[in-house]
């Protein structure tokens, strides 16, 4: 057994782990924790495709900022917790059962028409890396540069609103 | 065929994570965990995104970075739509005392 | 001159617009300016007649069809309204236009005080609104160029004849609150019904054997049809000439059609609409020609028409009355001649009767004015006022006499009328008259006979009515007091006396203007009494002096036999008629109209109403209503619905399907409703579903 082969097993099944745990988990913060295990999962999952640059944005975005967002929110709202009972008895059931098909489906889909013999290399060395991530930068700044910067107005608007809607109305506040 | 990942098992972990992000979004009453249940099902497709990517760059024999900055936006736009959707969640909150989306069904028929 | 044709549409447009003026703003203008405008739209009319005789007699009396507009046009069915000009036609508009023009401004001053007299100044303008309809209704009926156009015109002026017979709908001829006026004019539109069902049948038979009504196709087709289906046409025609003309037995309406105001009676039910039926026979003359038996039946009912109404017009004492029947009489004479085949004596004596029939009425109307005045003279400065309360009949001659000093114009206008229709040389009447004779001579020894006799009491009845009338002395105060009438009134008498005089010159013999004027149109027989023999192949220049001599001298014998009986020894007021005491029972039949009313009220109109009682009461009520409607037809839906359908059919079947249908329905969408609940994590399933649908699609594709 090749080591990346097993070090794919393990990461896989750490991250396949903490999505059950994400659904399973019924403290909001363990699932918050369980999710940043699984980014950096995928993180490793990126670095073994030779995308060091999307393994580190990961890493740094999701797993960084965006869930030490959500750690704040779930602090501020002090919601972890929901009191039992739900209102929709077939919800459950009917979803586990769709989410059962739909990975068949998927798995039928992998047996049928993905190619079995496609492996894919290990990742190459590190100055390989750097240079790929030069290109990369490059092509960011020249072909893909529309979207780049419409990514940005994006994020601008984004936190505008969010300033917006998280702001308290002027008479509410006394 | 002894080095290497098939990218089979790529996109069998990407299945599996979508699954567990779609059933997270269908059975979790807690507007923050439904929503880092689409934060995982986004990771599934970026993943599923870059092992596609890694895969066609072997066919063609040279670096291809398109599927890499797709999934780099999507992490842009992600980071956009958490920011806005908490914000959501904490309006809503204040409002309704509740993020049970249980408890959020005004728009019933 | 060709181009004058193409005025033709103004005879019937120019009398539309006057009316249309009238009604719409009649309601602000004053009496006179109504009264001009209805005069001017029927003295325009009398303008382009004149116009279009011109240019008839410019192109030789050459018939013009003017096409005017599409009627009806339904599959191989073309009845277009076109106007045809001819020497007959041109003849009817000129009579209708220069009569009618003539009446409309008698009608001013007449109407002026008519009004007056009824106390309802509104109606001056409806009258002058009808009249002018009238005349374009007319204008119509002589100008069309199909049975069909001719029929319109004929349903119109009965419109106008009932409008206008139940003018005063409200009060009776003396002006007491009744319906006798009213009933009068539904009288007449019923009879006149009666003919245009004949008429009707003619049409209906004409265009399933003729396939047209046009009158130039089926003048050209008459010789391609059958002898008895153009008898028949020609007796159902005869129907409607029964109605329209007044003849035997549908002549009852148009004495009770006196009821309506005086130049009512002088136009419509005298001069003009009731020579209708003169016309339409001699416009069919192709048909009537084709078969002389009926040219023999139109003849003898003619002929015992125009003696049968010259005894009642005897034994009358309404001046009007004695008109009304003078009329039936003449139209008698006029049917005849066209009967027998003597088109232009028939017309002509229709010219003449137009013009002199219409100054005896008018006369009649100023000598009832003229009483009517006297009675409102009484009525404010009499010396006791309450004598005055008594109903005043103006129009009975027994309230009259010795007018003659009181009103000596009409008088005079009376005398000259009188003598034409008497037909004493040389008023029009006489050239006529004896036109008819001849022919009837020549022709029918029956018709003869009836037609002689029927000149002698008309001679008779109008001495009778003079001498009643003018001579003698007042049998009644307001007679007394009787007043003449304005100028308004008599210029027109005066026009019309002149035409009464000078009438004959239109087809002196010899000249014949007349005869050949209609010959554009009318084909004559010319070999008429060419295999008689003896004194009636006498002739100066198409008069038989033998003739002519026997009926002056019967008419002069006639007015001698008057003035012995009412002249001699003027009537007394509350006298009986002397004629009474000679003639006893017959006299009575003669005053009673033969109890020609009362018989038909015993045989038509009382079984009539029997058979409507009966069919209401028994046949529609009791059988029809409560048998079969009631019992049979609802009895067995009830019985059918309550046992078979309600129970069964109903309930189990049809009910069960659609309520179980409504459930169903209401089943379905509660439970589709319930997947629209509200709850995001719900849609998302769905939205999951969605996603392994087509998923599962593109998989097992």
């Amino acid at each position: 057994m090749d080591f990346t082969l097993i070090l794919f097993y393990v990461v896989a099944g750490v991250a396949a782990a903490t999505a059950v745990g994400l659904l399973f988990s019924r403290n909001a913060v363990y699932a918050a924790l369980f999710l940043v295990l699984n980014f950096a999962c995928v993180a490793v999952f990126y670095l073994l495709l030779g995308a060091p640059f999307i393994a580190m944005a990961q890493i740094t975005v999701y797993a960084g900022a965006i869930m030490v967002l959500f750690l704040f929110v779930i602090m501020l709202l002090g919601a972890e917790k929901l009191p039992r009972g739900g209102i929709l008895p077939w919800q459950r059931p009917l979803a586990i059962g769709a989410a059962a098909i739909l990975l068949a489906e998927a798995g039928y889909l992998l047996v049928q028409r993905v190619q079995s013999a496609a492996v894919l290399p290990d990742p190459g060395s590190f100055e390989n890396s750097v240079s790929s991530l030069q290109q990369m930068a490059y092509l960011l700044f020249t072909d893909y540069l529309l979207p780049f910067e419409v990514t940005s107005i994006l994020l601008l608007v984004a936190m505008v609103g969010a300033i917006v809607l998280t702001r308290q109305a002027k008479g509410a506040q006394r | 065929m002894d080095l290497g990942i098939p990218l089979t098992h790529y996109l069998l972990v990407s299945a599996i994570l979508f699954t567990m992000g779609a059933l997270g979004v269908l059975i979790r009453r807690n507007a923050l965990i439904v929503f880092m249940s689409i934060e995982l099902m986004l990771n599934a497709a970026n993943l599923a995104f870059v092992a596609f990517a890694r895969s066609f760059e072997q066919t063609t024999g040279q670096p291809v970075f398109t599927g890499q900055l797709f999934v780099f936006f999507v992490i842009a736009v992600a980071a956009a739509e958490v920011a806005v959707g908490l914000a959501l969640i904490v309006a809503i909150f204040r409002t309704k005392q509740t993020i049970d989306v249980d408890q959020l069904s005004s728009m019933k028929g | 001159m060709e181009a004058l044709f193409n005025l033709v549409p103004l005879v019937v447009f120019l009398p539309v617009l006057g009316l249309l003026i009238n009604m719409l703003f009649g309601g602000r203008m004053s009496e006179k300016a109504i009264g001009t405008v209805a005069s001017a739209a029927s003295g325009l009319t009398f303008v382009v007649s004149v116009l279009l005789g011109v240019a008839l007699w410019a192109g030789h009396g050459h018939a013009e069809v003017v096409p005017f507009a599409e009627w009806i046009k339904i599959g191989t069915l073309d009845i277009p309204w076109n106007f045809r000009v001819d020497t007959l036609s041109v003849t009817m508009m000129l009579v209708v236009s220069v009569v009618g023009t003539l009446i409309h401004i008698y009608a001013i001053g007449y109407m002026h005080e008519d009004v007056r007299f009824k106390k309802d100044e509104k109606r001056f303008q409806r009258f002058f609104v009808f009249m002018n309809l009238f005349i374009a209704m007319m204008m119509i009926l002589v100008s069309g160029d199909s049975y069909l156009m001719l029929f319109v015109g004929w349903e119109g002026v009965g419109l106008c004849s009932f409008l206008l017979i139940g003018f005063w709908y409200d009060m009776d001829t003396l002006g007491r609150p009744s319906w006798a006026n009213s009933n009068a004019a539904k009288k007449a539109f019923i009879v006149n019904r009666i003919g245009d069902f004949g008429f009707l049948l003619a049409g209906l038979t004409m265009f399933w054997w003729f396939g047209s009504v046009q009158f130039g196709e089926v003048f050209n087709k008459t010789p391609f049809i059958p002898e008895s289906i153009i008898l028949a046409i020609t007796l159902f025609m005869l129907i409607g000439v029964a109605g329209k003309s007044s003849q035997i037995p549908l002549y009852v309406w148009l004495p009770d059609a006196m009821a309506g105001p005086t130049p009512v009676s002088a136009l419509i039910h005298a001069a003009t609409m009731v020579t209708a039926g003169v016309y339409l026979i001699a416009r069919s003359w192709p048909l009537y020609s084709a078969v002389p038996n009926a040219q023999f039946i139109v003849a003898l009912v003619g002929a015992v028409t125009a003696l049968f109404a010259a005894t009642i017009a005897v034994g009358q004492y309404d001046i009007k009355k004695v008109l009304a029947y003078s009329t039936i009489s003449q139209l008698g004479f006029m049917v005849a001649a066209v009967g027998m085949g003597a088109f232009v004596a028939g017309m002509f004596h229709l010219v003449t009767h137009a013009f002199f029939k219409a100054l005896l009425f008018l006369s009649a109307g100023s000598v009832i004015l003229g009483l009517e005045r006297g009675h409102h003279h009484l009525a404010h400065h009499g010396p006791d006022s309450g004598q005055h309360e008594e109903v005043f009949d103006p129009g009975d001659m027994r309230n009259m006499g010795g007018l003659r000093k009181r009103m000596p114009v009409t008088f005079w206008l009376y005398m000259i009328g009188t003598l034409a229709l008497a037909g004493i040389f040389p008023f029009a009447g006489f050239w006529s008259k004896d036109e008819i004779l001849l022919e009837a001579a020549r022709n029918y020894t029956v018709v003869y006979v009836l037609l002689v006799i029927a000149a002698f009491f008309t001679a008779f009845y109008m001495g009778r009515q003079i001498w009643m009338v003018f001579f003698g002395r007042s049998r009644h105060a307001a007679a007394e007091h009787a007043e003449e009438s304005p100028k308004i009134i008599t210029v027109p008498l005066m026009v019309l006396a002149g035409l009464s005089v000078l009438g004959g010159v239109l087809n002196l013999p010899g000249v014949h203007t007349l005869t050949h004027w209609l010959e554009h149109t009318i084909a004559l027989a010319a070999e008429h009494g060419a295999e008689v023999g003896g004194f009636l192949a006498l002739s100066w220049g198409g008069l038989n002096p033998v003739v002519a001599l026997v009926s002056t001298l019967l008419a002069l014998g006639a007015i001698y036999l008057s003035w012995l009986l009412y002249g001699r020894k003027p009537l007394e007021a509350g006298q009986k008629d002397p004629l009474k005491k000679i003639l006893g029972p017959i006299f009575t039949g003669m005053e009673n109209k033969w109890f020609v009313d009362e018989g038909y009220r015993a045989a038509f109109v009382d079984r009539y109403a029997d058979l409507g009682r009966f069919l209401a009461e028994v046949v529609d009520g009791r059988f029809w209503h409560d048998f079969v409607h009631d019992k049979l037809i609802a009895g067995t839906y009830n019985w059918l619905s309550k046992i078979a359908l309600d129970r069964y059919a109903d309930q189990k079947g049809i009910d069960a399907f659609f309520n179980g249908l409504g459930e169903l329905i209401k089943r379905i969408s509660a439970s589709l409703r319930r997947l629209q609940n509200g709850f995001v994590r719900s849609y998302a399933l769905a939205v999951l579903f969605g996603v392994i649908a087509i998923l599962g699609y593109l998989l097992l594709k």
